[in-house]
This record gives C-alpha cells, sequence and structure tokens, in this order.
C-alpha cells in the first residue's frame, strides 16, 4: 500500500546506488523533481531506463550519476540535441555511457513484457535495421503457428519506476490522464514505486481516457506541485517550451552546465 | 518543400507524423487541401486537429484537439503495427540511394568518435508497417550519401526485393521531398530517381547536393509553384506556433 511521504525520503528509501531506474513520461508528466532529489541525494551508478530520454536525463548523465542508458531516441523535442548525453557517448565526460538502444516499438513491448512478467514480447520490428548488431536485448523467434519469424525483445523490469501524475486520494491511489504514455507498463514492471503527484484529493473523480493506478502497486507517493517543471501536467500546467530552447546552450558547455547544476538543483 | 511535402498527402486518410518537417507538411495538408486527413503521432494523439504546429510530439494541443489519445504500447501495436495508417512521414539526418536511413550514428572519420545522433524513435516500424512512407529532408550531400554509417530503418534496402524478402507489407518509401525537388524510386530497381525538380533549380544543382551518381527521369517534372492560398496556410501555421510559444 503506497504510504505518502516527502519527496527527499521516498527517494532515499526507493532508489539505491547502481539501480535500474526508470523515469518515464512522453513530452508530458515527466518527473522533474524526484530526478533533481536523485542529483540532490547523489544517486549513483544508474541504469536510466526510458523511450524518450530528454533533458532530464541530459542532466542526470552530466551528473555523472549514468553508467548506462537504456532508450530508444534521445533528443531536446523540438530543439535538437542532448549536448550531455552527446558528450558522455562520444568523449566519455564525465564518465562513459553504455548503450542499449532500441526502437520506440521494441521498447514500449519490452514495458509491456516486463510488466505481464513474461520473459520477452513478440513484434513484427527490427526487420532490415542495424540496431539489432549492437545489443543483446533484441533476437528472433519463430511463430509456432505459421513459422514467420518475428523479433523478440527482452522484458524490462527496472528495480524502481518514477513518475508523476496529477492527482492522488489519501489512500495513495493514483489518476493521470492526457498523453499516458508508457508509464502503467513502467509502473507494473517494477520492483518499487515512486509516484510524485500534483495534489491529493478527497476522492478520485474518474476522467475520460485516465489511467487509475492503484495505492497497492505503488510504494511511496509524495506531493510535489509542478513536480513535472519544464514537461507539463495536463490541467494543470503547460509546457515550458522556453526552458528546453533554453537548455540548448546552457547544455553544449561543460562549464556552463556545471555551474547550473550547482546553482539550480543543489 | 513544405508546399510539396503537402501535397503529397493529397490522397491520404491517415498518416503517422513525425515531428519537424513532415508535421509541418501534413498540418499544411490538413489547413488545404485534405481537412479531413487523420494524423497521428507516436506519442498516443490518433485524429488531432491543432490550430498551431506543434512544438513537439507530446505537445498538450495534440491531445487536446484528438479524437482518441491511448498508450504508447496501443499505439505501436494496435494502430502501426496492426497495418491501419495509409502514410507514415519521417525525416532523415541521412539517406542513401535506396532510401534507408540512419538517424543513429555518424563515422567522422579514424581519429574521431562516432557523432552521436537522436536513435530510431517510431521508424523502423513506421517504414515497416504504413502503406506507404514519404520523406521530406534539405538536399545536401551530408545528407543524401552514398554509404549510410548506420541502418537505423530500411526503405528499399539495396534493391526492388529486400522488403518482401523481409516479410515487409508496406509499399516503403515512395517519395522523398527535398528543397530542390522530388525523387522517387524507380519502379524496376527502387534506386531514388529525380522526377520533379523545384521552379529555378537546375538538374547540375541536384547532382551537386548529392552523394552519388544520381539517375534523372526521362521526362523531367517541374512542380507547381506554391499558390497564394498555400503560403498563406503555411505562414498562419508557422505565426500561431511562434506565439504559442
Amino acid at each position: 500500500m503506497a504510504e505518502i511521504r516527502t519527496l527527499h525520503d521516498a527517494v532515499a528509501d526507493l532508489v539505491h546506488d547502481g539501480d535500474t531506474v526508470a523515469m518515464e513520461g512522453f513530452t508530458h508528466l515527466i518527473p522533474y523533481a524526484a530526478a533533481h532529489e536523485v542529483i540532490r541525494q547523489s544517486i549513483t551508478d544508474l541504469t536510466l531506463v526510458r523511450m524518450t530520454p530528454d533533458v532530464i536525463y541530459d542532466q542526470l548523465i552530466g551528473a555523472g550519476l549514468v553508467k548506462k542508458l537504456v532508450f530508444s531516441w534521445g533528443g531536446n523535442p523540438g530543439v535538437g540535441s542532448l549536448h550531455r548525453f552527446r558528450d558522455a557517448v562520444e568523449n566519455g565526460w564525465p564518465r562513459p555511457l553504455e548503450l542499449d538502444e532500441h526502437s520506440h516499438a521494441g521498447m514500449a513491448n519490452r514495458y509491456v513484457a516486463g510488466a505481464s512478467r513474461l520473459p520477452f514480447a513478440v513484434l513484427r520490428g527490427y526487420r532490415g535495421s542495424d540496431l539489432a548488431t549492437r545489443t543483446d536485448t533484441v533476437s528472433t523467434v519463430m511463430c509456432p503457428f505459421t513459422g514467420e519469424e518475428l523479433a523478440a525483445v527482452a522484458a524490462l523490469n527496472p528495480d524502481v519506476t518514477v513518475i508523476h501524475a496529477q492527482q492522488a486520494d489519501p489512500d495513495g491511489n493514483v489518476q493521470m490522464w492526457g498523453l499516458t504514455g508508457v508509464q502503467k507498463e513502467a509502473v507494473l514492471a517494477a520492483d518499487r514505486v515512486l509516484v510524485t503527484v500534483e495534489e491529493i484529493v478527497d476522492s478520485l473523480v474518474p476522467r475520460p481516457g485516465g489511467v487509475v493506478l492503484p495505492g497497492w502497486v505503488i510504494d511511496a507517493v509524495a506531493v510535489v506541485p509542478g513536480g513535472a517543471h519544464p514537461s507539463y501536467a495536463s490541467g494543470y500546467s503547460v509546457r515550458d517550451n522556453d526552458f528546453y530552447q533554453a537548455w540548448d546552450p546552457v547544455s553544449r558547455d561543460r562549464e556552463k552546465f556545471t555551474k547550473w547544476l550547482e546553482e539550480t538543483v543543489s | 518543400m513544405e508546399v510539396n511535402a503537402a501535397r503529397a498527402l493529397a490522397g491520404a486518410k491517415t498518416c503517422f507524423v513525425g515531428i519537424g518537417l513532415p508535421s509541418t507538411a501534413a498540418n499544411l495538408a490538413r489547413a488545404t487541401l485534405n481537412p479531413g486527413l487523420v494524423l497521428i503521432y507516436e506519442s498516443g494523439t490518433i485524429g488531432s486537429k491543432p490550430t498551431r504546429l506543434p512544438l513537439s510530439i507530446g505537445d498538450g494541443e495534440l491531445a487536446e484537439t484528438a479524437d482518441a489519445v491511448v498508450p504508447v504500447p496501443e499505439m505501436f501495436n494496435y494502430w502501426l503495427q496492426g497495418g491501419r495508417i495509409d502514410f507514415g512521414f519521417l525525416g532523415a539526418a541521412q539517406v542513401d540511394r535506396f532510401a534507408n536511413i540512419n538517424t543513429t550514428v555518424v563515422d567522422r572519420g579514424p581519429d574521431r568518435p562516432e557523432g552521436r545522433l537522436p536513435g530510431a524513435g517510431g521508424a523502423p516500424e513506421i517504414a515497416a508497417n504504413c502503406r506507404q512512407v514519404l520523406m521530406v529532408l534539405r538536399h545536401s550531400p551530408r545528407n543524401f550519401v552514398a554509404k549510410l554509417d548506420f541502418v537505423t530503418t530500411l526503405g528499399h534496402g539495396t534493391g526492388p526485393h529486400d522488403r518482401a524478402r523481409l516479410g515487409m507489407r508496406g509499399a516503403g518509401p515512395v517519395a522523398v521531398i527535398t528543397d530542390l525537388g522530388i525523387l522517387r524510386p524507380d519502379p524496376d530497381t527502387a534506386e531514388l530517381t529525380l522526377t520533379d525538380l523545384h521552379p529555378g533549380i537546375t538538374v547540375e544543382q541536384v547532382r551537386k547536393a548529392t552523394g552519388w551518381e544520381l539517375r534523372t527521369a526521362a521526362e523531367l517534372r517541374t512542380t507547381p509553384s506554391p499558390t497564394e492560398a498555400e503560403l498563406t496556410a503555411l505562414r498562419t501555421l508557422k505565426s500561431a506556433g511562434k506565439k504559442a510559444s
């Protein structure tokens, strides 16, 4: 059953050095505040998992806390490259970054397998792509009914999944709506789950297309209004597009980035 | 380029849209000759009707104006892999003569590490599963290369039979629209061939901007100039996007 906790205590208890951590959010509801708490607590040697690592993963990588990235598209959406990510991959700064790289369809299915507690998922994917040559988590299986060769992708089961949502009730049941991405699968695939929310309400009113996660699949809920900024929480905030633009020059320069990190996150 | 890319969607019912130039073109098509076009973004929105250009695939406006918002695994498994989408519309960092795409890494020479690009995203399965694929990108020798450093997304492989051999269902890339003209795969060899020039552009210019010996169609067409209505619609979409940001 989910406990309502402070962000500091929840992160300290649930995220450990060396963990595989998924902080999901498909442009919407990205758990920035929780990731900044990971940086403040210097939790390191992480394997980070996410379909679309963007600015927050750039910050975690630049802070030197990440040894491996499992992903399918890494960029600053609508702006360009992630420069801390590129610097780590191309130059090993501040430390080398190992990659396990997939397509979106592959990553989504890896989470589905993880949530289903199956060893792998099957899809028509990766055909003719060099991606499979660089990873040991894509293979092929033969359909036992038709003989067709299909791609098999290994299940993803993070030690911890962290997401941001709009609302929780006092029992720690959570509801999110709008673009809900792959968060439900990432939560159900994980051993431990932390959800930051905009607010706690007396009772959850069902929303069209809303995803409800019962408190008994969540370990901790922390109330962090604006915890998705510069991403957004539909119904509460809008995306801070200026921040994403402004990140580009900060992240291009190691010194500027380090200064930004010290001044903003510490 | 955007106008011609939009025109390529004249007969399309559904389009799986990449961000950037493809998104500009698809929204322009909706604003001009194909108002009923169903725009699908990989963030999970089906039937988005934005009044301005979205600034990312997860722009709130795409969700608020959509007929349906679905989870990402459903988008890729039921809608894309399910073969329900007419056109896929992609950009690229590098493309070769068979319209294969690289968006993963670029070789920067023996003494330097590979240059890192964003990665595959949805492209490999968009190119595999949509009935047809359109591409739009700027034309330069850096983008149109003789040999890809990495194949992220298969276009036509090494010739006309590769897609069938790999069991891919869609027709693959049918047109590559650039700022200089339009390239289409030759029906016999699947090699990209220059079929259309934009007004004022010469074959020589296109050849210089292409990293392989570009073939040209026997009869080269000239694309019609953008109409006032098309230019106005494009400006409106772009200025509305700027205001919103």
